[in-house]
């Protein structure tokens, strides 16, 4: 069984007439990076949050399909338990911060109270996920005190500290530098290593070819594609969804580099250079 | 408006910490990148700018005119800030009115303010939504009327920190549109960013700020050149210019045409290796 399961997913936000998710069907395997892609109102933020439960539990509307996470049926069980399975880094890292500590420390607790971890587990969870988000030297600021970039890394570790199976990543970078948003990637590329499953919205589309193993595009609510990044990049169409593919793809589509045999275009630097040489 | 200086500033949120130190920088009718890593004090830059802190010491000058003579309220008229975090800014009901807070705020009649409102969304591109709550629409597009509100009110000089942030494609291009509409209409424009590829594609003029300080401030192709530079300030250079070094070419490029027009003429050049 897939870690998750999408199978005919539809929604409608309440009040609303228009179907912002309409009939997803994919899979997860462990340990796989998703990344999702669309233009903004494509959707994806909503798919977050129907793996994540909020939608139909927080959410309310119209909802129709199944959506299961590690063997369990989203729109049937609480978002507590859900919770406990997948985890969800949102967008904005205000919307995360709960505004009831006063300490990132005690920011980073809160989900592990909750969870009813023992005192010395929290600790080391605690200080383990600081240190890799490389936020521990604030770990007594208060969370709104910290900048953008920096409360982005506490609201990843708050998540990560939870030790999901499944880990919802929001834009994740979108307040970093280029060295803070480096760093994350090089965590998450660590976390499906160790077999975690991520799920990935990001606009950079050169860290999507780089981390993704297969990519999701959306757009306005369908599921347009499906395939490796390889295979969505080399689309000639994407323009026609607000996408444009890395640099690098557009370079060699303008150069006419592809894998030999193939309708196929580079998307990563590495494997630019690879094609070119062999040229 | 024509120029805004930055005189000698010293600056510190805590007295053990200095943030800025006899900081100088002359903003000019070049449109500005403003790039650093966080916590390099691009933020706090611009709120000094706008007076919304006081520096320790030294001036802000407007056309060489203190901003400490004048008033925030006569400020506001002059400078506009569009904030990183829309919902730092953003708190009316509905689009329309949020939109025309500022220019109401500054002394235009509710029927100019209402046409300066609708302009600013046409050109973000979501004058269809001015019934709407701006908490129902998206991150995105509350970052577009966050823009709007602040162009509505039609500064001689407009300040952005971070407007690119989750915009997708279509986003960025009406913001490039944007910016280079404001250029044309004479008013400064200074844009923090993170996003290298926007700064170098978009800006003549590029400031890299590290630990409070200037350390590259010159045309954004020089600037994107000094790759060690930007290193040591945690920055990398423009996607092109990457690529051109995996490449093994030591050019820089800020724009994609021009590397592929060098790679074709490498091409050409060289017919064996095609």
């Amino acid at each position: 069984m897939s870690t998750i399961e999408v199978e005919n997913l539809k929604y409608r936000y309440p009040d609303t007439t228009k179907l912002v998710l309409n009939d997803l069907n994919f899979s997860v395997e462990k340990g796989e990076c998703l990344g999702i892609i669309g233009e903004n109102t494509a959707g994806k933020s909503t798919l977050c949050y129907a793996l994540a439960g909020l939608v139909p539990h927080f959410y309310k509307g119209a909802y129709g399909g199944k959506v299961t996470v590690n063997g369990l049926v989203v729109r049937d069980h609480e978002i507590a338990t859900i919770v406990e399975n997948i985890g969800l880094v949102f967008e904005n890292p205000f919307s995360q911060m709960t505004g009831a500590k006063q300490t990132v420390y005690e920011e980073v607790a809160f989900g592990l109270e909750n969870m009813g971890l023992v005192r010395q587990e929290m600790h080391t969870r605690i200080e383990k996920y600081l240190k890799l988000l490389a936020v521990y030297s604030v770990k007594d600021k208060n969370p709104f005190d910290l900048s953008g970039g920096q409360m982005q890394r506490v609201a990843i570790a708050s998540v990560l500290a939870m030790e999901p199976e499944v880990l919802i990543l929001d834009e994740p970078t979108s307040q970093l530098d280029p060295q803070g948003s480096q760093e994350v990637f090089e965590v998450i590329e660590e976390l499906t290593k160790g077999g975690m499953t991520i799920i990935l919205v990001e606009h950079k589309m050169d860290k999507i070819a780089q981390y993704a193993d297969r990519v999701l595009l959306l757009h306005e609510g369908r599921q347009v594609d499906l395939d490796t990044p390889e295979n969505i990049f080399s689309r000639g169409d994407l323009t026609d969804f607000g996408l444009t593919p890395p640099v690098v793809t557009t370079i060699a589509k303008a150069l006419g580099i592809q894998y030999p045999g193939t309708k196929l275009y580079p998307v990563t630097i590495e494997e630019f250079k690879r094609l070119g040489e062999d040229k | 408006m024509k120029t805004f200086t930055v005189r000698e500033v010293d600056f510190s949120y805590s007295p053990i910490i200095p943030i800025f130190q006899g900081l100088t920088i002359d903003f000019d009718s070049r449109t500005t990148a403003l790039v650093g890593q966080n916590g390099a004090g691009k933020t706090t830059l611009v709120k000094l700018m706008k007076g919304l802190l006081k520096p320790d010491k030294g001036e802000l000058l407007v056309d060489g005119k203190s901003i400490s003579e004048q008033t925030a309220a006569q400020l506001a008229k002059r400078m506009g800030l569009v904030f990183q975090n829309p919902n730092d800014q953003v708190f009316k009901t509905n689009v329309l009115d949020e939109v025309m807070f500022g220019p109401l705020n500054i002394g235009f009649s509710k029927r100019e303010a209402e046409k300066q409102a609708m302009n600013a969304l046409r050109k973000v591109a979501l004058e269809s939504k001015v019934a709407e709550n701006p908490y129902d629409l998206s991150l995105s597009e509350r970052k577009l009327i966050a823009l709007a509100s602040i162009l509505a009110m039609d500064t001689e000089m407009v300040i952005f920190d971070e407007p690119t942030m989750g915009q997708d494609f279509a986003g960025k291009e009406k913001i490039k549109a944007i910016i280079q509409e404001l250029k044309a209409e004479g008013k400064l424009v200074i844009c923090i960013l993170h996003d290298m590829d926007f700064a170098a594609e978009v800006f003549e003029r590029t400031i890299v700020l590290n630990q409070g300080k200037v350390i590259l401030d010159d045309e954004t192709r020089e600037v994107f050149s000094e790759k060690e530079v930007l290193e040591k300030a945690f920055l990398e250079q423009p996607s092109v210019s990457q690529i051109a070094h995996a490449l093994g070419f030591e050019k820089s490029f800020i724009h994609e045409a021009e590397l592929i027009q060098f790679l074709k003429d490498v091409q050409r050049l060289n017919p064996d290796l095609s």
